[in-house]
């Protein structure tokens, strides 16, 4: 399909393309502000309002004794309060929200409730909560085969462990939402959410009141990433409580500051390994403890952790494998989805055991990644992960061998090592890393989608599905499936708001599955409306019905040559559209999708539970100063895998965006937090997100053309390609381990703190510069 | 013409008589419903307020600023002219090319960053600044930024529009000085000091981008506030034989075209000195009075040995910068003084005798944009023989107060740079201070960099490769 830009970019750079907190109606408007925990852990002992709610400007403060339905608005488990009742469980919580006629004066009402603590000793950390035995849900198992004795027969043996840190999502627009009810008592939600359905949900349990009472819709978001998956709820539903309970609209929308010290953010992960190998560094046993930092509440951890799980054999395959994850309770904001969902710090261990063994075995790593890829060559015993689906469609040996021959992999390699011996103070470092990222909700009943498409008698038509625009372009997708299907141009087609009251029970816009899902729910609309008009249009021409043709806004005759222009040919699309409107033809249809062939038995870690996989791979390479630990990222090239595009302009910008992401998270955004669990890094001032000057000038990116045809059906044989070019920047890590290596005076493994601040690499610098070239001999004594 | 309690925004007039002073002009554009200002931060870090301020500079040129709105307190706005993302396509006509580049790049993706990369880019279109630095102060989180650097780089290569904004800057901006209740704009240091003689209670305020940010999150520090950017004689730069007189006022900026050259150590800091928008407005005066420990120019100034010149009721008096800073934040300037300009000595011009190198370092957790984990400038004379005779190493980020390594200054004088020499050098740089362990960065780290900077300054000047 042609090269398209985002539906949007007019409004986008003239300013008037609106965004949630910009569509409320002027009168009478209220805003939120929260009274804030000031202890991880406590008791609530007293909460006295009176002193507030007589401030100028304020109009109610609520309680969690307000809310009529229930306090809770956990998406899996019921244990996440709105607002905290008896206790609080992370610094900044709400222990409740004062309603004014502006954020200033709601603000400092808000100050003035008094609230009374008794602190309770807090659990901040992972290793904490292991010492504690704190954990949300018993642990979760995927294993295959017995890893314990085949570690035991291994010749080679590394173990090791990691911690990694986790990342905020940084949307540029912070949650928001607004709240009216109209004259029946419809309660009408308007919020930046990817998950319109479960904010709908969540809005009518805190009420008590029934989902067909609740409409949620949303326009469109300042960016998502996962963050606006299950975040977004809480801030729709206490401004539907504060709306249902002063019968105003209200409207909030998060400080900066407020949305990084109360949201959830992308898990960090604590994890021991131990992998047993040969000489040629294949892998033979893996053995994996993961643990997640869920948070105070359980909210997605379980399936980010599952996917974790299934993600950290990346593109590898091992015989015999035991992974084992538990979800840590700690005493911080709740950590939840952000784009690739556990995968991402799944695949980080992986890449880290493949290096260790690399450098065991004083092996290129990249020649140890490639044996160990995942292959369908043979009787595909080396194709089958770990949970018992083959690697469908698997063409990641080819991609790769593209990368490495158009990135020069192996020259630029040779004349880095020219290069560091040459330089006592200035390393550079190359790396090649895969991506193999599975594409399908882990919970089946996720895998579906509905669409609602409206003809009108002027040919003109509304777009409705259930998936949400963030940026990622979803929309412009949609449009250029509908009209593909109906052969009209886009101009004739209005994507309308997501809005559950058009298409109901949706999921959540996620795991890169928007296009796949509601593309083919999309074009099964169309695709019934085509069949309606399909004998209208017969008699108009008098032809038969398999002779018409839909195309460029009209609707033709197969064979009919009387006019030499599609473009002028049989009839306009819309006198089509009048006549069956005249012959009292439904021109309103539903269309829906659900992925075939789908399984997942959690309890056992097993089953079918990708439709396919996206494949990617990214070379890197970067310098880095040995006087201070600051590295440059000099050059990157990256091949992905987006089958045939539906938008290449589009798929692109997903992949380098993603690719910008995932360094950021690995290089310059670190959380930190204070001995008491405040966040510290709750600004952009300390908080650093990538800019343009990490950005390398020479950044190649090339969509992969594969030669074989797919097995799977999905809409028009595109990829989901939200998620997997995020795990594209493990490259970087891989890199700043070479240029780090290249610092000692004899080869070693390479420690690297994850995100590689300044300060890490210059640490993990310090440690190869102290290791003697007896020390390694030793431990691989040890080790084998 | 505007009267003083008005401003210009797109080109309309605006009556601000029942403005706010210390209400930032995000806020107000928003309250008006002109919502295509986006807040992303309101801390002046993420670029998303961008907004052109259209003015007269002291090099006499008009130009259209990018500034950030969320730093822009009202009470500096009267009688100036702004533009906002609205302003730049009318009604039916077509895209503004800095639009239709963006658009053609797919720079935008959730688009909610991208009116203020539209007016970053409208500031650099007329100004012929299209690389990096017009658009590092602006956050993207969705295209990994390399369309909207292509969209720039399309933009640079084509000539510029002659149209209604280009004829605008043919004409000065006359603005004249705002009355807003606790809000004083004085044109004259004189009146600046009387002001404050009549209001002791009363806060200066240069560039607002350290201020501003409070006043953003609805602090204020003072009911009365006297504004510095208006007064000519602060925004002077004298160019003199043996030294240069820098106006206190002056946006950071303008000293990095006008003094590019000079001072190699300021060349190489001011780049890393917050991004455009903060530069455009920040000024050497501003860094001095907040007077942080992690001020990146500070240690710079340090290093240059610069003097800083303090007016007041009791006239103006000369401070050594290194007896400037007396404690954390506590420095030798008077509450009822105003620092009016700084004054560094140019290196000699390098002879058969001695010659001068300097250099400026700056380390953080992102190398754009940015606070310091540590921020060094060194200074070092060095004789024919390869003696140092003199040498200032200054670093911010490693204790109470921007400060310097007094004591490495004295081992090292008299001593050529060889290994041994280094060594000790190293090991007393490690032990000279006692830095913090915080967010940023660890102590020991801290330490490291004092030393590790000051041996890669001696690598990379002294024998001109950095290995």
């Amino acid at each position: 399909m042609k090269a398209r830009t985002h539906e949007s970019a007019e409004g986008h750079v003239n300013g008037r393309a609106l965004y949630t907190d910009e569509q409320h109606p002027p009168q009478d408007l209220l805003s939120l502000w929260p009274v804030q925990s000031p202890h991880a852990h406590a008791q609530i002992r007293r909460i006295e309002v009176s002193a507030a709610a007589r401030m100028p400007g304020v109009v109610r403060v609520l309680t969690a004794a307000d809310i009529p339905g229930e306090n809770d608005t956990g998406p899996i488990l019921h244990d996440e309060p709105l607002i905290a009742a008896e206790q609080v469980s992370f610094h900044g919580q709400a222990v409740a929200w004062v309603v004014a006629v502006d954020e200033a004066s709601a603000r400092a009402a808000a100050a003035c409730v008094e609230v009374d603590y008794l602190p309770l000793t807090p659990c901040l950390t992972i290793a904490d909560a292991i010492a504690r035995e704190a954990y949300h849900l018993p642990p979760a198992r995927v294993a295959r085969g017995d890893a314990a004795t085949a570690l035991e027969l291994a010749p080679y043996r590394v173990c090791g462990e990691v911690s990694l840190g986790g990342q905020d999502h940084f949307y540029l627009e912070t949650q928001t939402s607004w709240v009216q009810l109209d004259a029946d008592g419809l309660i009408q939600v308007t919020s930046s959410t990817q998950h319109p359905t479960e904010t709908q949900i969540i809005v009518a349990r805190v009420l008590g009141i029934a989902s067909n009472r609740v409409v949620c819709r949303c326009l469109r978001m300042g960016g998502g990433f996962g963050g606006k998956e299950t975040q977004a709820n809480p801030c729709a539903a206490i401004a539907a409580l504060a709306a249902w309970t002063t019968g105003r609209p209200v409207r909030i929308k998060l400080s900066r500051q407020l949305d990084m010290q109360m949201t959830g953010k992308r898990h960090p992960f604590y994890a021991r390994y131990e992998a047993g190998f040969d000489g040629d560094g294949l892998l033979q046993a893996l053995r994996v403890e993961l643990y997640a930092d869920g948070g105070w509440s359980c909210d997605l951890s379980p399936p980010v952790l599952m996917r974790a799980m299934v993600h950290v054999d990346n593109a590898y395959y091992c015989p015999q494998v035991e992974i084992i994850g538990r979800i840590a309770r700690t005493h911080l904001a709740s950590n939840t989805a952000f784009r690739g969902f556990g995968g991402p710090q799944g695949m980080l261990i992986g890449e880290e055991v493949m290096a260790r063994i690399a450098a065991e075995l004083n092996l290129p790593a990249d020649l140890v990644r490639e044996r160990n890829f995942y292959s369908d060559d043979g009787d595909g015993r080396r194709n089958q992960t770990p949970y018992g689906q083959p690697v469908v469609d698997n063409h990641l040996a080819e991609l790769w061998q593209q990368l490495k021959r158009d990135s020069e992999f192996d020259a630029r390699r040779r004349a880095i090592a020219q290069f560091n011996a040459a330089h006592a103070q200035l390393k550079r470092g190359i790396a090649i890393t895969p991506v193999k990222f599975g594409i399908s909700f882990n919970k089946t009943e996720y895998n579906q989608a509905g669409a609602l498409v409206h003809i009108y008698t002027d040919g003109s038509i509304q777009l409705n599905h259930g998936g949400t625009e963030m940026g990622q372009g979803l929309h412009t997708k949609m449009l250029a499936v509908a009209s593909h299907v109906l052969g009209v141009d886009s101009a004739q087609i209005r994507v309308m708001p997501t809005s559950t009251d058009k298409v109901p029970n949706t999921s959540a816009t996620a795991a890169s599955s928007g296009s796949d899902l509601n593309g083919q729910a999309v074009k099964a609309a169309c695709e019934t409306l085509r069949e309606r008009l399909v004998p209208v249009a017969a008699q108009l021409l008098g032809c038969t019905p398999q002779a018409v043709r839909f195309g460029a806004g009209r609707i033709w005759a197969d064979g009919d040559a009387s006019v030499p222009a599609a473009s002028a040919r049989g009839l306009k699309f819309a006198e089509v559209v009048q006549a069956a409107y005249n012959t009292r033809i439904s021109l309103s249809a539903t269309g829906y999708y659900r992925t075939p062939g789908l399984s997942w038995d959690p309890k056992q870690g097993r089953g079918h539970p990708f439709y396919y996989y996206a494949f990617g791979a990214a070379v890197a390479e970067v310098e880095v100063c040995g006087f201070t630990g600051v590295h440059t990222l000099r050059r990157v090239d990256l091949l992905h895998d987006v089958g045939d595009s539906l938008a290449e302009l589009i798929d692109r910008g997903q992949i380098e965006g993603g690719f910008v992401q995932g360094l950021g998270w690995l290089t310059c955004e670190e959380l930190r937090w204070n001995a008491q669990g405040r966040l510290l890094t709750d600004a952009p001032s300390t908080y650093k997100i990538p800019t343009l000057g990490e950005v390398p000038q020479d950044f190649h990116v090339t969509l992969f053309r594969r030669s074989r045809a797919p097995s799977t059906n999905v809409i028009f044989h595109s990829k989901g390609v939200g998620e997997p070019p995020l795990m594209l920047a493990l490259s970087v890590r891989e890199a700043l381990r070479e240029a780090i290596a290249a610092f000692a005076a004899t080869p070693c493994p390479v420690t690297l703190a994850s995100p590689a601040t300044p300060e890490a690499i210059y640490t993990a610098i310090e440690r190869v510069r102290r290791v003697e070239p007896r020390a390694v001999a030793e431990a691989l004594d040890v080790a084998t | 013409m505007t009267t003083p309690c008005q401003f210009q925004l797109n080109h309309q007039p605006v009556d601000m008589a029942d403005c706010d002073p210390t209400e930032s002009l995000l806020r107000w554009l928003k309250r008006r419903r002109l919502t295509g200002t986006k807040e992303g931060c309101a801390d002046g870090d993420c670029g998303a307020c961008t907004v052109a301020l259209l003015q007269t500079e002291s090099d006499g040129n008009t130009r259209f600023t990018a500034v950030n709105s969320c730093l822009l307190p009202l009470g500096s706005l009267p009688g100036r002219e702004v533009l906002t993302v609205e302003a730049l396509q009318q009604p039916g006509a077509p895209l503004h090319p800095v639009q239709q580049a963006l658009v053609d790049h797919a720079g935008s993706q959730c688009g909610y960053c991208t009116p203020g990369f539209v007016m970053s880019l409208f500031a650099g279109y007329y100004a012929g600044e299209l690389g990096t630095t017009a658009i590092e102060g602006n956050l993207c989180r969705c295209t990994g930024y390399r369309p909207i650097r292509d969209a720039a780089a399309a933009l640079a290569r084509q000539p510029v529009a002659d149209d209604a904004f280009a004829l605008r800057l043919r004409l000065p901006v006359t603005s004249t000085a705002g009355a807003l209740d606790g809000y004083h704009s004085p044109l004259t240091l004189a009146d600046a000091i009387a002001l404050k003689q009549q209001f002791p209670d009363a806060v200066w305020i240069a560039g607002a981008t350290d201020l501003g940010v409070e006043l953003s999150h609805g602090r204020r520090r003072a009911a009365t506030y006297i504004a510095l950017d208006r007064i000519a004689e602060l925004q002077q730069l004298e160019l003199n034989q043996g030294h240069v007189r820098i106006g206190a006022a002056l946006p950071l900026s303008q000293l990095e075209t006008r003094l590019a050259g000079l001072f190699p150590a300021l060349d190489q800091m001011l780049p890393w000195f917050a991004a455009r928008q903060v530069r455009n407005r920040a000024t050497l005066g501003g860094n001095l009075g907040t007077a942080s420990p992690i001020g990146d120019l500070l240690p710079v100034l340090l290093a240059l040995d610069a003097v800083v010149h303090l007016r007041g009721p009791r006239g103006e008096r000369d401070i050594a910068i290194a007896d400037y800073f007396l404690g954390y934040r506590k420095t030798a300037r008077a509450d009822d003084e105003l620092i009016a300009a700084v004054t560094l000595p140019r290196p000699p011009p390098p002879s058969s005798t001695t010659r001068q190198l300097s250099a400026a370092y700056k380390v953080a957790k992102r190398q754009t944009d940015d606070i310091s984990i540590v921020a060094a400038a060194f200074a070092v004379q060095i004789d024919a023989a390869g003696q140092v005779r003199q040498a200032r190493l200054a670093y911010g980020g490693v204790a109470a107060i921007p400060c310097r390594a007094v004591g490495v200054e004295d081992f090292l004088r008299g001593r050529t740079l060889d290994a041994a020499t280094m060594e000790t050098a190293q090991a007393l740089l490690q032990a000279a201070f006692t830095p913090l362990s915080d967010h940023r960065a660890g102590a020991h780290y801290r330490r490291s960099l004092c030393a590790s900077l000051f041996a890669k300054f001696v690598a990379t000047e002294l024998t001109g490769a950095a290995a």
